[in-house]
């Protein structure tokens, strides 16, 4: 890999980060006649509490405090500053906590679900699109992807609701919603982990369902691609014995581009995982973004959104870093 | 109407696409003409909560939606919105793919590195930041527009793709050597030989852009008042419409949300195979 290629990806994803930040500063203030805090404040005060003569005090203050005072080029500048930093500023409804420490809160759920969901559908749509390819594998399997294909068209959190209804609220197998039975303390001790399991699986379930159909055909065109190949007739005329083929000749070679798909498809899982929480109540980063778009929390909204939107950058960064290394046959030279 | 049926024999996927917008058709008009849906697709039109019945087929939600009613008036909003959304992104998309692949050079640099950067963001959240700084005066329009800002981009990747091997063809070269000028080259030569793609490709769009608003509405940022079917699930979810065993009032939604997005899958792998019948047949 060349130096030239790596500094102009690095340069790019700075040029992303960038635009989501002035998004992030310009959108919502573009929006004429908004002013979150009052907002916020009128809410509150709807409640019950508060005196509506004391409330332009608190406006003002708050303004202050914000930085909303100053003019817009200092904020500009003071915003990039604080997000570089991965000051997210201050929730609005849970004032003062701080933006960062309630996504940091979430993350670990949405992690879970969400690499549980991608390593699962990857295995298992990679095995079911190479097994459908192998013309000694059994006849039946090929009738399981259009099967799977359907799930894909829809989203995740439409089969999520399906399968709450039938497996949690019917059959009962599953908890209904939640990440944790009501009343339980997290800890790491056996019996809670595999309730944290138990509470995950169908949410898992909703997005496998989706996903796995889509890896299986990519890996069937790669498989049915190579099975043409010299080196496969080779390996077949020497009387290798047919897993030996399969894994060691077959697969392998057809697995490499499946990797770059999982790359494209990473956005896609995160930002459908956010409403299959959501439907499910799970305590994760999508369940905070819908709660704060419910309650008008607007700097916790744009912080989920630039921290989703950062750690895809971040991840994409290293994948194409990581992909000459794993596979020889990408060269960005030529591109 | 005979060479449509032969042709849907050897092609099955556009004919499952057709029917199942044939059923959806053939439901909605029943719709149409049992209820008054400016009424009874909004709350206080039934009394609530009502199990599927003879008078209310699909049955009631929590505030007094019929909901047969809601579905017929939500599967035209939600189809218009992804309509309005994927008719604009393709055609910003066509006219900047256009000019990016015919007449290269610094344009297509421009053109190509934007894409490129918007492509690696996730657009469902910037839309999310979009659609929440505007959610006072959210409208079905302004939703649509909303989407269609960021819907452009895959279509220009694709049809800057199919122009830029388009105008190595020899017809091309022909074309050029007989005097047509720009303007004639892309209207006579290069639109009929894209029309059949550019047909896929709205069905792309247009799911996209029906999977974007079901998507924002579910989240809460959708036109509060409207009952489009990304906003019944809105209310699905937020009255825990499951929890409390009313079972019909996510059928409804859900069930019209599948057969709308397997029907546009079904009509894009037809009208792709219509339009590249060179590909390998996927399954």
């Amino acid at each position: 890999m060349r130096t030239g290629y790596v500094v102009q990806r690095i340069l790019l994803f700075f040029a992303i980060m960038w635009l989501a930040a002035t998004i992030n500063f310009v959108l919502p203030r573009l929006a004429t006649g908004r002013d979150p805090i009052r907002e916020q404040l009128i809410a509150q005060s709807m409640r019950g509490g508060f005196m509506s003569q004391s409330m332009e005090v608190m406006v003002q203050e708050y303004r202050v405090k914000f930085g909303l005072d100053e003019p817009l080029p200092k904020q500009y500048v003071n915003y990039l500053w604080n997000t570089i930093r991965f000051d997210l500023g201050k929730s609005l409804t849970n004032y003062p906590k701080a933006v960062m420490n309630l996504i940091g809160e979430a993350l670990p759920w949405t992690l879970g679900i969400v690499s549980f969901a991608i390593v699962t559908s990857f295995t298992l749509g990679t095995i079911l699109g190479a097994l459908i390819a192998w013309p000694r594998a059994p006849g039946f399997l090929k009738y399981t992807v259009p099967f799977l294909l359907t799930f894909s068209a829809v989203p995740f959190y439409i089969l999520g609701l399906i399968l709450i209804y039938f497996f949690a609220f019917q059959l009962k197998w599953f908890p209904i919603g939640g990440g944790y039975p009501i009343g339980t303390v997290p800890s790491f001790t056996f019996g809670f982990v595999t309730k944290l399991v138990y509470h995950a699986m169908l949410p898992s379930l909703s997005m496998i369902l989706a996903s796995t159909g889509g890896w299986a055909l990519g890996m069937r065109g790669m498989m049915v691609t190579i099975q043409g190949e010299d080196y496969m007739n080779y390996a077949e005329a020497k009387g290798l014995p047919d897993s030996r083929i399969f894994f060691g000749y077959a697969v392998r070679n057809a697995m490499l581009p499946q990797t770059t798909g999982l790359a494209l498809s990473l956005g896609q899982l995160i930002a459908g995982a956010g409403l299959v929480e959501v439907v499910f109540g799970y305590p994760g980063i999508g369940s905070l973004l819908g709660q704060s778009i419910t309650q008008f929390d607007y700097t916790t909204i744009y912080g989920i959104v630039f921290f989703l939107i950062v750690t895809l950058g971040i991840v994409l960064l290293v994948l194409d870093l990581l992909y000459p290394l794993i596979d020889p046959r990408i060269n960005y030279e030529q591109a | 109407m005979k060479g449509f049926l032969n042709y849907v024999r050897r092609n099955p996927n556009l004919g499952i696409g057709f029917l199942m917008f044939a059923i959806l058709f053939v439901f909605c008009t029943i719709g149409y003409f049992r209820y008054d849906l400016a009424k009874a697709a909004y709350p206080l039109a039934a009394p609530a909560n009502k199990p599927p019945s003879w008078q209310y087929p699909l049955g009631t939600d929590s505030q007094g939606r019929e909901l047969y009613a809601v579905i017929v008036a939500g599967t035209f909003l939600t189809l218009r919105i992804g309509v309005t959304a994927g008719l604009i992104g393709l055609a910003t998309g066509t006219v900047l793919g256009f000019i990016a692949a015919y007449f290269r050079g610094w344009v297509d640099v421009v053109i190509k590195s934007l894409v490129d950067i918007l492509l690696t963001i996730p657009g469902l959240m910037v839309l999310i930041i979009i659609a929440s700084a505007t959610k006072q005066a959210m409208s079905i329009t302004l939703l649509a527009l909303i989407i269609a800002s960021l819907a452009w981009m895959g279509p220009t990747r694709s049809i800057r793709a199919q122009v830029l091997s388009l105008r190595e063809r020899p017809f091309l070269q022909a074309a050029r050597l007989s005097g047509m000028n720009s303007i004639e080259i892309i209207f006579l030569e290069l639109m009929p030989n894209l029309l059949p793609y550019l047909a896929a490709s709205l069905v792309g769009s247009v799911t996209g852009g029906i999977f974007a608003s079901i998507g924002l509405e579910a989240f809460g940022l959708g036109a509060m008042r409207e009952p489009t079917l990304g906003m019944t699930i809105y209310w699905v979810i937020y009255y825990s419409a499951l929890l409390k065993g009313m079972w019909w009032w996510a059928m409804a939604p859900v069930s019209v949300i599948i057969i709308i997005f397997v029907g546009l899958f079904s009509l894009g792998a037809g009208l792709d195979e219509l339009a590249n019948p060179r590909t390998r047949r996927v399954l």
